[in-house]
């Protein structure tokens, strides 16, 4: 994300946006952040920002839904949108849309990183995105009932808009959600369906598109394009991800992902959740990295309270997010390493490790997996003398010999090299306009770090580089995550030098705090890329809207890039290295 | 156990060399050290299948270290993870093409009711709402060595059946498997076809 454009104030930008686009663009009211932008005017404002201002990196696109007038805005939904550009702040627009019919034009022909974003918020929030190429629910199927994060859709086993529920335990007796609701299951379905009449939408699993693909003959190739489905039960898509391939003979055609298998209502469970309570669902959310989550959560919830947090917390943080990034490059590796053919046998060096640095998590949080560690202000718990011994041990001298000898085993091997050179190659370019971030968007020679570009934390005051690789290949992309652990090391044994005493908390946390009204996004580099969290608080202690724009998401819209051309077993190659979970990307 | 029969014995000269079993014994024996996994992961609870299935918590320990990808080879399938509604025709589907005896395994909260995610407009209340469930392990997710303690759990399961009583080896009596439920306005499963139509009279029943 190179460029030559200097950074300017976002006041002036405003200013300067306001005078270009004259009743088209107005500055959000008080506690929004931001631009409100007019329907019609939306496309000229986001191509002006990318090409005349720098802004070429859009994160996140979201949907809120506001069926009541607020703060002398009229009942509304709202699409969210938020640019960056290399150096520099979010700049935020707010782009309004009818009740009755909410028709936003659509930004994917101009920021492709948009496509997925906006299908997840005509699926779920049903706004419709007019113009967009390929407009079809993407978390649940074809002919779902409803838009489940509308505020007015409540699904079967809906109790109260609110945490804690008053019916919980009538008596002190819990009940069963199941005996309250006349099926005993979590199905409903519109009044007078009857399911003996009932015939499904012809294209529930989407091959439409493919079949058309599918139906053109290859001037040149005389083999007959075929329609192949990997996944959603498949030992190489890393969970639950569908692939929809054509293929001609063994070469990729088209490729699609096809997610929502581990769809569990993230979304629209965080806004019954209080605030703290949401804490460790995000451990759910990348079930490997489960402490970059928190943290990533934490950073967004205190822009909204903000809080403070004391030096000694920050310092754990990042010691924790550091191990944590480098676990996962450690099994990213593991998994290639399954994918390429050496089945378990990468699997077993990465997991040994990986175990080790689990003792380490117990040790602080009383969880392996699942941390639930950060805490809004502060971490839950401080480190103990055993923990830091353990962490010392493993940062200064098991985890450096075992990357050397990661490195030693993979890095110059003949076979290892002959499967992922060249293979998936992705351009600067291409990555940038598709949101790509983290080791897939560095493997292509762009330098951008969000702990370097807009430094989270106290990442700041640490001494690291951020790697680069140079084709944008599988192979370069495995180079920047055994360049990357090496860095996680540098930086771990700076923080446990320099590891400061203190208290680990601001203040205690209250299980129900209120948040100010207002809206934040935070967002941090976790080993897979971008994960950001965008919070709506209405002044309460739930949140109004929570939406994570995870990494893995939306990485996986260049898999038809960078597959096309390749054979089928080159897919599984080239979806290791983008590294996925499915948790992230179906939330 | 069946009632006790009385072995015939063995001849002084062929003591320590030839042991007499009932066929039950050695039968069983055979099968629960041989249990075939299908590798089958939902969500986070399959990354703790896979660091059982390593070096600290080694699996191959219980004769079951080959994880097979088709449920064709398999006779153990451990549902890890949450199982959405997008995600169940799938489930049924390769519980049923799994050869028997199957032997299911619940691993974790949501498996079993649906967990932290049980009030999700997309997530199935437990995965015994759609097939039958031998073993549930609670956790979230379950340590390895809860995992493990599962899984022999099963193994103690399968001592105890006997040739003569396990279904499958009745005549008559073929496997027609679990109706595959489809996705409608909402997962359709068939077999609550009576109890949804009877609620549809007063359709705000189901509101």
């Amino acid at each position: 994300m190179a460029d030559e454009i200097t950074p300017q104030p976002v006041d002036e930008l405003t200013t300067d946006l306001l005078a270009r686009f004259p009743g088209a663009v107005q500055p959000a009211p008080a506690p929004w952040q931001g631009l409100i932008v007019t329907r019609d005017r939306l496309v000229e404002v986001a191509i002006h920002l990318r090409d005349a201002l720098g802004y070429r990196y859009l994160s996140s696109v979201t949907g809120v839904d506001y069926p009541a007038a607020t703060d002398g805005l009229p009942p509304r939904f709202e699409a969210v949108y938020h640019f960056y550009r290399p150096t520099g702040g979010p700049l935020v627009l707010h782009v309004h849309a009818d009740r009755a019919d909410p028709t936003i034009p659509s930004l994917t022909p101009v920021f492709p990183s948009a496509g997925f974003q906006e299908r997840e918020a005509w699926d779920l929030m049903g706004i419709r995105f007019d113009g967009h190429p390929d407009l079809r629910r993407i978390l649940l199927w074809e002919g779902f009932d409803g838009h489940p994060l509308r505020k007015d859709y409540h699904e079967a086993y809906y109790e109260e808009d609110k945490k804690p529920f008053e019916s919980r335990f009538p008596d002190g007796h819990p009940v069963r959600a199941e005996e309250r609701v006349p099926l005993g299951n979590n199905l409903r379905y519109p009044p007078g369906w009857s399911p003996r009449e009932w015939r499904p939408v012809a294209d529930v699993w989407g091959y439409a598109p493919h079949d058309e693909v599918a139906q053109q003959k290859s001037p040149t190739h005389p083999a007959d394009r075929l329609v192949l489905n990997m996944g959603p039960h498949h030992p190489s898509t890393h969970g639950v991800l569908r692939l929809l391939v054509t293929v001609e003979g063994e070469t990729i055609q088209k490729i699609e992902p096809v997610m929502g298998f581990l769809h569990r209502c993230h979304d629209k469970i965080g806004e019954r959740n209080t605030w703290l309570a949401n804490m460790p669902y995000t451990d759910r959310l990348d079930y490997v990295c489960s402490m970059t989550n928190n943290l990533a959560y934490a950073v967004a919830m205190e822009k909204l309270l903000s809080v403070e947090v004391p030096e000694r917390a920050e310092y754990i943080r990042v010691i924790m997010s550091e191990f944590t990034r480098f676990m996962n490059h450690t099994v990213s590796i593991g998994f290639t390493g399954n994918d390429v053919g050496i089945y378990f046998t990468a699997m077993l060096y990465a997991l040994e490790e990986r175990e080790r640095i689990l003792d380490l998590f117990e040790m602080v949080s009383g969880s392996r997996m699942m941390c639930n560690y950060m805490r809004f202000g502060g971490v839950a718990h401080d480190m103990t003398d055993q923990a830091l011994t353990l962490a010392r041990q493993l940062a200064f001298e098991r985890l450096p010999r075992f990357v050397d000898k990661l490195d030693d085993f993979l890095t110059d091997n003949e076979i290892f090299r002959a499967r992922t050179v060249g293979v998936g190659v992705l351009p600067a370019d291409v990555a940038v306009a598709y949101g790509c971030t983290g080791p897939l968007l560095r493997a292509s020679g762009v330098p951008y770090d969000i702990r370097r570009a807009e430094p989270y934390s106290i990442y700041d005051q640490f001494d690291f580089d951020v790697v680069t690789g140079e084709n944008g290949d599988v192979y370069d992309r495995y180079l920047v995550r055994i360049g990357e652990m090496r860095q996680s090391l540098r930086i771990l044994q700076q923080a446990l030098d320099r590891l400061p005493g203190g208290p680990v908390i601001s203040s205690k946390p209250k299980a129900t705090l209120k948040a100010p009204a207002g809206e934040s996004y935070g967002r941090i580099e976790c080993p897979k890329g971008e994960l950001g969290f965008y919070l709506v608080s209405d002044g309460g202690t739930n949140p109004y809207r929570y939406h994570v724009r995870s990494p893995s998401f939306v990485n996986l819209a260049v898999m038809d890039t960078m597959c096309r051309g390749h054979l089928i077993a080159d897919v599984v190659m080239i979806l290791a290295s983008i590294d996925i979970t499915l948790g992230e990307v179906d939330r | 156990m069946p009632r006790k029969r009385q072995l015939p014995e063995i001849p002084p000269d062929l003591v320590g060399t030839v042991h007499v079993t009932p066929i039950d014994q050695i039968y069983n024996w055979a099968r629960k050290r041989s249990l075939w996994p299908i590798f089958f992961g939902l969500a986070c609870c399959a990354i703790e299948m896979v660091a059982t299935a390593a070096a600290r918590f080694d699996l191959s320990r219980f004769g079951m270290e080959i994880m097979r990808a088709s449920p064709r080879q398999a006779d153990l399938m451990m549902i890890t993870g949450t199982v959405t509604k997008k995600m169940a025709p799938q489930v049924v589907r390769i519980y049923n093409q799994m050869p028997q005896p199957k032997y299911v395994l619940a691993m974790g909260a949501c498996a079993i009711s649906g967990g932290p995610f049980k009030e999700g407009y997309n997530v199935v209340s437990g995965v015994d709402k759609l097939i039958p469930v031998d073993v549930y392990i609670p956790g979230c997710p379950p340590r390895p060595e809860a995992l493990l303690h599962g899984i022999l759990t099963i193994h103690a399961r399968m001592e105890h059946e006997s040739l003569r009583t396990m279904r499958w080896y009745r005549k008559g009596e073929a496997d027609e498997g679990v109706p595959v439920p489809e996705l409608g306005p909402d997962l359709v499963d068939w077999r609550l076809i009576e109890k949804i139509e009877a609620l549809q009279p007063q359709p705000t029943a189901t509101e």
